[in-house]
C-alpha cells in the first residue's frame, strides 16, 4: 500500500513485518524514531510476541541481541555513530558466534568533534567485523532491504546492518510501498537457527580457540560472504517476483552503458548525482552512475564489469580513511586493479556538510576532464583550514582546533541549510 | 518540481508542517519529499524544514536553496536571519502575523517582488481559537494552499485527519477552513484594490 | 517445651557429614543424581575455589530448575579452564560471548523463552569479580534496574586472575598483585572505598540477593535453590579463594573461605527487595590477622618490615562489618 510516511517509520513498520522476537533499544539520533515506533507495536500488541527491552547502553544492546538470537529468537536493534563504536567489541563476537542479527545503522558522523549529521564514517569503521552492510538509496529501498536482510542473515547464519542516512532518509517523509504480512510471510520463513541453546540438547557456544583451528573458523566468515555474493542477486531477484519491485542486489547502475566517465557511491546521494547526470546527459556528456548496495561483501566483479567500458571513474563518498584518503575508493581500486583506468576521490558530505548539485556539477566536470587531484575535498573551507594550520605553526598553546575554525568561519552556532 | 521553507521555532511544528504539506501532496497522487534542517535544536531556537512537491519522483537530496514559496511561522525570525534567502523572483511569501506587511517592515521587499503573492495571516490566534494552543502550522498550511494553489485546502484536511483525531482535527479542521477564507478574502482585496 | 539446639562442628572444620543428616537434609553435592553441570576433565588450577563454586551453584541451579537450564558466561577463569574447544565440562547448555557482558547476554536469552513461550526454561549468568564489579558492571546493573528474570553468580576471588593476579575493584586493601606490588611505604592494593556489590544489588530493590562462600555449602546450595525458586533479577556472590592469586595452598581453599568469613572479613548474609533477611553467624571468631597471614599475597604486612597498623586498619574494616551485619551471636545465646 502507498504511504507518504517518514523513513524511520516506514522501516520500523517494515522490521515489524518481518515479526522480530527481541528487540533491544538504546536511543541515539538519528535511529531513535524507528526503535520508538517499535516500542509502541510491541506496547499496544500490534507487534506480538515479541519482547521489547530498553538496555542501559549500545553494548548491552548488541549483548542482548547475541543472547536472544544464540537462543532461537529472531532479534533486532539499531543504533549509529558513537553508538555503533561504543558495541563494537559485541559487533564483532555477533559475527564470530554467527547470529543472524539484523541491525539498523542510521548513517552518522563519528566524534570528537561531536556532531549528530550524516555520513558514513559510523557503518565503514566496522567493515572488517564480519557483518554484511547494505546500503539503501530511498527509504523504499531502506524499507525493503530490512526484508531481504532477515532473510539473507538467517540464510548464511551471518549478522547484517542495513545502512540508510542518518536525517536525509530517516527523517524523510516520502512516499513508500508497504507491503502486506502476506508478502513478507511468503518471502521470509520463520527463523531456523544452525545452532540453539536448548536445555533438550546441551551445547556450549562461544567458546575459545586456539591457533590450531582460528585461522579455519575465521576463514569460514570470509566464505559466507563469498556466498552472499551469490545470495544477495537471487534474494533481490525473488524479492522482485514477491513484491514487483527492484530493490537491492549488489550494485545498481545508471546509465553507464556509454558513459565515459562513471560516478560511483553509496546511500541517498545517488539520487542527488542522477539528478546531475541527467542533467549532464541533457548537455551531451556521457556520464553514468555506479550505486553500491552491498558495501560488505564488497562485489569486486561487478564493480569492475561496471567500470570495463569507461575511461575514468570517481569515487564519491562520504568517509575518510585519515591518512590515506578514500575508504570506498580503496575497494573500487582494488575491483580495477590491472586495468590501468584512471580513479579519482571525492570525500564529501562530512558531518551532514550538503552535497549540493552545483557543487557536483563541477566536480563532474573536472573528473571528465582529468582535472582532480587523486583525491579530493568537496567543498572545504581551505580559509579556515590553512588558517589553523598557520596558528598552530606559530602559536604552541593553540587551542581546541574545531573552535577555533568555527571562530574563523565566524558561525555562531553550528547548523545545516 | 515545487520547493517550499518553513521556518519558525522549536515547539511550533515547523516540521510538522512540512511533513503534513508533503501529506496533502501526496494525498493529490503526486510525489512529495518533506525533511528537517537536522539540528539537534531545542525549543524556541530557529528551525526550519523543507517540502519539495513534483509529479515525478524526487531524488534531490540537498537543502531547498531556492524555495518557490517560504511560511515563516514566527515573524521575530526576520530580525534575527535572512528568512528569504534564494527565494524564487516569483516565489510566495505567508508570515504568521497580525500585522500587516508593512508593519512588519517588508514594503521594500514586496515591492520588487510580485506583491500578490505576499501574505500575512493570524495564524497563532486562530490556532488558539479553534485548538486552543497557539500553534499556527496548521492554519498556515490552509492559507499556504489558498495563496498558491499549490495544494487543495481538501488535500489539507486530509493531511489534517491522518495526523490528529477526535476533537483534535475537528479543531484543526476549523482553522484550516478559516485560514483559507482568510487568505482568499486578502487577496480578493488585494485584487480588488 | 525446651529444647536444645545441636550444634554439629567436626573438629577443625565446623561442618556437619552428610552421614548424621535425614537423606532429604543432605547437600546436593553428595547426591548420586546431582547433574555434574561442570564435569571432571577441565583445567581449572588444583584447589581452584572458582571450580567448586560453580559446580556447587549450577548443581543446585540445575536440580531446582529440574534440568531446564541454560548459562551465560562472562570472560574469565571459569570460561577458559571449562571450554577450551573442542572440550566443554558443561553438561548445560552455555554462552560465552564477552567479558563485560554475561547480564546483558542472559537477558537476552530470557528475552527468548519468554517470547518462544518457555517459562520453565531458567537462566544463570556468571562472571568473576572482574567481570562482575568492574567491566561488567554496566550491563549487570542494567540488568537489575529492569528486574530481567536472570540469576546473576559473582565468582569472587579478589582479582584478575586469569590473565595474570592483577588488581579488581574487589582486591583487598594492601594485597599484593601483579598491579599493585608489595613496595613503597604503602606496599599493595590502595585502601579505597571499596566496592560492596552486593549492597549496590540490594539498593536495586532486586528479590534476592546474597553472599556465600564454597566453605558453606549447604548454605551456599540453600540459597542458590531459594534463588531459583524467584522470578526476576537475583544475585548471588559466591567467595572463592583462588590459590594461585592469593598464595595460598591448594588444600586450604575451603580453610581460606572459612576464616574469611569467621574473621568478618567477607560477611555471609541474604536480603529480599534490598532488606537483610538472615546472616550466617561467626561460630568462633578470629582476628584478620589469622587469616591474612597463610596468603603470602598479604606476606610484606608480617615477618621482618610488619606493617601492624595496616593489619590494624583491615581489622577495623572487619570489626565494621561485624557490627553492621550483626555477624557475632548475642551474650548469653
Amino acid at each position: 500500500m502507498l504511504k507518504q510516511t517518514e523513513g524511520s517509520k516506514a522501516v520500523a513498520e517494515a522490521i515489524a513485518l518481518c515479526r522480530p522476537e527481541v528487540i533491544c533499544a538504546y536511543p541515539i539520533s538519528p535511529q531513535t524514531h524507528i526503535v520508538e515506533a517499535l516500542g509502541e507495536m510491541v506496547k499496544s500488541g500490534k507487534l506480538t510476541p515479541c519482547e521489547f527491552i530498553n538496555v542501559e547502553s549500545e553494548f548491552a544492546a548488541m549483548s542482548v541481541a547475541i543472547g536472544a538470537s544464540a537462543a532461537g529468537a529472531r532479534a533486532y536493534t539499531a543504533t549509529a555513530s558513537q553508538g555503533l563504536l561504543f558495541m563494537a567489541e559485541a559487533v564483532y563476537n555477533a559475527s564470530g558466534l554467527g547470529l543472524p542479527i539484523v541491525m539498523t545503522v542510521a548513517n552518522r558522523a563519528i566524534g570528537a568533534p561531536i556532531n549528530i549529521w550524516n555520513d558514513h564514517s559510523d557503518s565503514l569503521s566496522q567493515r572488517d567485523s564480519g557483518w554484511m552492510q547494505l546500503f539503501a538509496e530511498t527509504n523504499q529501498e531502506a524499507l525493503d532491504l530490512h526484508i531481504q536482510a532477515f532473510r539473507l542473515a538467517e540464510e548464511l547464519s551471518m549478522p547484517i546492518m542495513v545502512c540508510m542516512d542518518g536525517f536525509i532518509l530517516t527523517h524523510a517523509f516520502e512516499r513508500v510501498d508497504m507491503p502486506t504480512q502476506q508478502q513478507v510471510d511468503d518471502y521470509l520463513p520463520p527463523f531456523e537457527p544452525r545452532q540453539v541453546l536448548d536445555p533438550a540438547e546441551p551445547v556450549s557456544i562461544g567458546a575459545m580457540v586456539g591457533p590450531e583451528a582460528f585461522m579455519e573458523v575465521r576463514y569460514l566468515a570470509h566464505a559466507k560472504q563469498m556466498q552472499a555474493l551469490e545470495l544477495i542477486p537471487q534474494l533481490a531477484a525473488e524479492f522482485k517476483e514477491t513484491f514487483g519491485r527492484d530493490s537491492g542486489g549488489l550494485v545498481r547502475s545508471y546509465c553507464i552503458e556509454d558513459a565515459e566517465t562513471v560516478i560511483i557511491a553509496m546511500g541517498s546521494i545517488l539520487g542527488t548525482i542522477k539528478d546531475v547526470v541527467d542533467e549532464m546527459r541533457e548537455a551531451g556528456h556521457k556520464i553514468g552512475v555506479l550505486g553500491i548496495i552491498s558495501y560488505r561483501p564488497f562485489p569486486l566483479e561487478q564493480v569492475r564489469a561496471a567500470l570495463l567500458g569507461c575511461q575514468r571513474f570517481l569515487v564519491l563518498e562520504k568517509s575518510l580513511a585519515v591518512g590515506m584518503g578514500g575508504i570506498v575508493a580503496t575497494d573500487v581500486r582494488m575491483a580495477v586493479s590491472g586495468t590501468g583506468l584512471k580513479g579519482f576521490t571525492a570525500v564529501a558530505g562530512l558531518g551532514g556538510r550538503p552535497i549540493l548539485k552545483s557543487s557536483l556539477h563541477t566536480l563532474f566536470r573536472q573528473a571528465e576532464k582529468e582535472e582532480l587531484p587523486p583525491v579530493t575535498f568537496l567543498d572545504l573551507d581551505w580559509d579556515a583550514v590553512n588558517k589553523q594550520l598557520e596558528r598552530e605553526k606559530t602559536t604552541r598553546r593553540s587551542g581546541p582546533a574545531a573552535e577555533n575554525i568555527l571562530h574563523d568561519k565566524g558561525i555562531v552556532s553550528a547548523k545545516f541549510g | 518540481m515545487f520547493e517550499v521553507r518553513v521556518h519558525g521555532r522549536g515547539g511550533q511544528g515547523v516540521v510538522t508542517a512540512a511533513e503534513m504539506l508533503s501529506v496533502a501532496a501526496f494525498e493529490e497522487g503526486r510525489h512529495a519529499q518533506a525533511f528537517p534542517s537536522f539540528g539537534s535544536e531545542r525549543t524556541g531556537a530557529p528551525v526550519v524544514a523543507f517540502c519539495r512537491i513534483s509529479d515525478k519522483e524526487i531524488r534531490l537530496r540537498e537543502p531547498v536553496m531556492q524555495p518557490d514559496a517560504i511560511i515563516v511561522q514566527d515573524p521575530t525570525l526576520l530580525h534575527q536571519i535572512d528568512v528569504f534567502a534564494g527565494l524564487k523572483q516569483d516565489g510566495y511569501v505567508l508570515l504568521n502575523s497580525h500585522h500587516s506587511l508593512e508593519t512588519l517592515g517588508l514594503s521594500e521587499l514586496v515591492k520588487q517582488r510580485r506583491s500578490e503573492r505576499f501574505c500575512t495571516l493570524p495564524a497563532t490566534e486562530l490556532g488558539l481559537k479553534h485548538v486552543g494552543r497557539p500553534i499556527p502550522n496548521v492554519p498556515l498550511l490552509a492559507g499556504f494552499a489558498a495563496l498558491s494553489g499549490t495544494i487543495k485546502l481538501e488535500s489539507v484536511i486530509m493531511a489534517i485527519n491522518e495526523k490528529f483525531s477526535g476533537k483534535v482535527a475537528l479543531g484543526n479542521i476549523a482553522a484550516a477552513e478559516e485560514a483559507y477564507l482568510l487568505v482568499q478574502a486578502m487577496m480578493k482585496e488585494q485584487a480588488d484594490a | 517445651m525446651g529444647f536444645q539446639a545441636v550444634k554439629f562442628y567436626q573438629t577443625g572444620t565446623f561442618t556437619v557429614g552428610n552421614r548424621l543428616l535425614a537423606p532429604d537434609e543432605r547437600s546436593l553435592q553428595s547426591v548420586e543424581t546431582r547433574s555434574n553441570s561442570i564435569n571432571s576433565g577441565h583445567r581449572a588450577c588444583q584447589g581452584c575455589g572458582e571450580a567448586l563454586g560453580a559446580r556447587y551453584a549450577i548443581d543446585a541451579a540445575m536440580a531446582e530448575s529440574n534440568n531446564q537450564l541454560i548459562a551465560a558466561n562472562a570472560t574469565g577463569c571459569l570460561e577458559v579452564f571449562s571450554t577450551p574447544y573442542p572440550e566443554s565440562s558443561w553438561q548445560v547448555p552455555w554462552i560465552h560471548s564477552l567479558f563485560g557482558n554475561a547480564a546483558a547476554v542472559a537477558t537476552g536469552i530470557a528475552a527468548a523463552m519468554k517470547v518462544k513461550g518457555r517459562p520453565e526454561v531458567r537462566v544463570v549468568a556468571q562472571g568473576g569479580d572482574g567481570g562482575t564489579t568492574d567491566i561488567g558492571f554496566g550491563c549487570l546493573s542494567g540488568m537489575f534496574e529492569r528486574n530481567d528474570d536472570v540469576l546473576y553468580i559473582c565468582y569472587d576471588n579478589e582479582g584478575y586472575m586469569n590473565t595474570g593476579v592483577q588488581r579488581s575493584s574487589a582486591t583487598p586493601p594492601a594485597a599484593r598483585t601483579a598491579t599493585t606490588m608489595p613496595v613503597g611505604p604503602e606496599p599493595g592494593n590502595v585502601f579505597g572505598q571499596g566496592k560492596n556489590v552486593p549492597e549496590i544489588a540490594m539498593a536495586h530493590g532486586i528479590p534476592y540477593v546474597a553472599t556465600a562462600t564454597v566453605a558453606d555449602l549447604r548454605d551456599l546450595e540453600y540459597k542458590v535453590r531459594k534463588a531459583m525458586k524467584m522470578h526476576g533479577a537475583r544475585y548471588i556472590h559466591i567467595f572463592v579463594p583462588c590459590p594461585l592469586g592469593w598464595g595460598t595452598a591448594s588444600h586450604d581453599t575451603i580453610r581460606m573461605a572459612r576464616m574469611a568469613k569467621e574473621s568478618g572479613t567477607f560477611p555471609v548474609f541474604e536480603a529480599e527487595y534490598g532488606e537483610v533477611t538472615g546472616v550466617l553467624k561467626i561460630r568462633r571468631k578470629i582476628p584478620v590477622e589469622e587469616y591474612m597471614k597463610p596468603q603470602r599475597r598479604f606476606a610484606h604486612l608480617f615477618g621482618k618490615n610488619a606493617h601492624p597498623e595496616t593489619v590494624a586498619r583491615i581489622q577495623a574494616i572487619a570489626d565494621r562489618n561485624i557490627r553492621k551485619y550483626g555477624l557475632l551471636e548475642e551474650e548469653g545465646n
